[in-house]
């Protein structure tokens, strides 16, 4: 079991929900954050005096799955989410040591 | 304070004395008036001067209320679109009302309310330049309440053109609604009202506070605007089927329409522009068509949407103020409720055909003003109090149709030309991030904690 969480522009969250849900994934989590990698932030003005926003606004996804899933659903994230430009995101894959449905108590892949 | 009851004996004895010099004084004193007791005629020039006095104040109290509803409108548009354009959308409204307010004092005003010897504009008083320091000083007090009316036209378009219109852009377009397009619209219909004089208000054309002169011509210049801009990145899906763009704070929105339906007890009374016993059917004809517009909207919204949607709530009850401004003064309040109640199932099923039809008006405006606008200008000639013929019918269908001929055109001509020169929309990353951060270099709700301050600070 694989966990795969991706940074990505907020507004191509719908197409990422999408892809992934074409790929099988049935269930997801995802946040609004704010970050900063290589696209760097913007130096503004407040009434005339300078501030930096370094942190930008973007969507988290997170999406538990089976191994044989994280290929095809990474795939469907860089076909979505990419623009080209700085700010595109990045896709971590971690492994999951365990998943268990609160409702019936099931665990492992049958709980995913 | 030692010895109470003598003080008050004393005062008693003061107030005596008093009294016995009074009545030993007056019957020479009164002698003259005694013989022809007061009378309205012979107080007319008393009563006169308390009667401007008082038309003074109604004028200018409903003014400021007028004003007020620049706040609905921005609250309105802000909570009906996204966070990331709050900014913007309300420096929209406060733009436009100031720059608006220059614009209409130096030429505005002049054409709308001047001496017009065509009837198709006016053209004197530019910049209050007829007005000499001895004069009564009325034309003031119209001017404030005009000036709140030019700017409620010019307000409307900002909602129909949000979240995708350049700044600078809108600016332009403020300046020239409220120094051409409306003023010359309504000095067709209203300029009699001061120096003026047109040919549409010659006919017998009936808008009391403006469901066409100021609504209408609010809600074409929006229609043109959204037309010529093209709906936002995303509000149709690539089936071509509208998508849902939900407002992010539908408790702003609300307050914006409480806040405009307060405004419009200035709005509709007010335009009496004169203290006097009408404004009490006008305030009652107001809001029962506003709470029947609300009502339609929702029993409209439940049976065809499912739910009583609260954005359709929302417009319904701006739809029968929009519906009830031209014959507020000339109809009953049975006649009210009626307007009121097709004002709010209209709107449902108008705003739901302009999203058919591919014009993105987030909030409505179009709807709400052009459309109910139209309807409310005929529904004074229908449930005209003196009785309505074919040909009080067809001076309402004239008003209607000139104001959406002149407005239209003359908008979406202006809007084409500042697309092709400057650019009337922003660029589509822009757009995507927001106006508020590209336009501005501001975020309407940006949490501390993410912004990264010059230096460093050691508590």
């Amino acid at each position: 079991m694989k966990k795969v969480e991706c940074i990505v522009r907020p507004h191509l969250l719908e197409a990422v929900k999408t892809a992934l849900q074409e790929v099988g994934i049935v269930g997801m989590t995802v946040s609004e954050v704010k970050g900063f990698g290589r696209q760097k932030g913007h130096t503004e003005t407040y009434r005339g005096s300078e501030y930096k926003v370094e942190f930008l606004p973007k969507v988290k996804v997170e999406v538990a799955l089976t191994d044989e899933l994280v290929d095809a659903a990474v795939d469907a994230v860089l076909k979505t989410a990419k623009t080209g430009k700085f700010g595109d995101g990045k896709v971590f894959v971690s492994t999951l040591e365990e998943v268990v449905r609160i409702r019936t108590g099931e665990r492992g892949e049958g709980a995913l | 304070m030692k010895t109470p009851i003598l003080r008050r004996l004393a005062v008693l004895a003061a107030l005596g004395l008093a009294l016995a010099l009074c009545l030993a004084v007056s019957p020479a004193a009164l002698a003259d008036e005694a013989a022809a007791p007061p009378t309205p005629e012979s107080n007319s020039e008393a009563i006169a001067l308390v009667q401007s006095h008082a038309d003074y104040v109604w004028t200018l109290v409903a003014a400021f209320l007028v004003f007020l509803m620049q706040a609905g409108f921005a609250m309105v548009e802000t909570g009906l679109t996204r966070a990331k354009n709050a900014v913007n959308i309300c420096m929209k409204n406060l733009m436009d009302f100031s720059a608006g307010s220059l614009a209409y004092w130096a030429v505005g005003f002049g054409i709308m309310f001047g001496v017009s010897s065509t009837g198709w504009f006016g053209a004197s008083g530019f910049f209050f330049s007829d007005f000499a320091t001895e004069q009564d000083p009325w034309v003031f007090a119209f001017w404030m309440f005009q000036v709140v009316f030019a700017a409620t036209a010019a307000t409307i378009v900002s909602g129909a053109m949000a979240e995708r219109t350049k700044f600078s852009s809108y600016l332009m377009y403020s300046v020239f609604i409220s120094a051409f397009v409306y003023p010359v619209f309504g000095s067709w219909a209203w300029g009699g009202l001061y120096k003026g004089g047109g040919w549409l208000e010659g006919m017998g054309f009936i808008d009391f506070a403006g469901s066409t002169v100021v609504h209408s011509v609010g809600g074409w210049a929006a229609l043109a605007g959204a037309v010529v801009l093209g709906p936002r990145l995303g509000r149709y899906g690539k089936d071509g089927k509208p998508r849902a763009m939900p407002g992010h704070n539908l408790v702003l929105a609300t307050l914006g329409v409480f806040l405009l339906w307060f405004g419009w007890f200035g709005f509709n009374p007010g335009s009496t522009t004169a203290a006097s016993k009408d404004i009490a059917l006008i305030a009652v004809n107001t809001n029962l068509a506003a709470a029947a517009g609300a009502t339609a909207a929702m029993i409209a919204a439940w049976l065809f949407l499912k739910k009583p949607d609260a954005t359709m709530m929302l417009n319904g009850a701006l739809a029968g103020l929009v519906g009830i401004t031209a014959g507020c003064a000339n109809v009953s309040p049975t006649s009210a409720v009626i307007i009121g109640l097709v004002a709010g199932t209209l709107v449902v099923f108008s705003v739901l055909c302009f999203d058919r039809i591919k014009v993105d008006d987030p909030v409505g405006a179009i709807s709400v003003h052009g459309v109910c606008g139209a309807w409310g200008t005929f529904a004074a000639g229908l449930f005209n109090g003196e009785g309505t013929s074919a040909a009080i019918l067809g001076v309402q269908l004239l008003g209607i149709a000139a104001a959406f001929v002149w407005t239209f055109g003359t908008m979406w001509v202006f809007f084409k030309i500042v697309a092709a020169t400057v650019g009337l929309r922003v660029s589509a990353e822009e757009e995507v991030e927001g106006l508020d951060f590209h336009e501005h270099g501001n975020d309407a709700y940006a949490p501390d904690a993410f912004r990264t301050l010059p230096g460093d600070v050691t508590p």
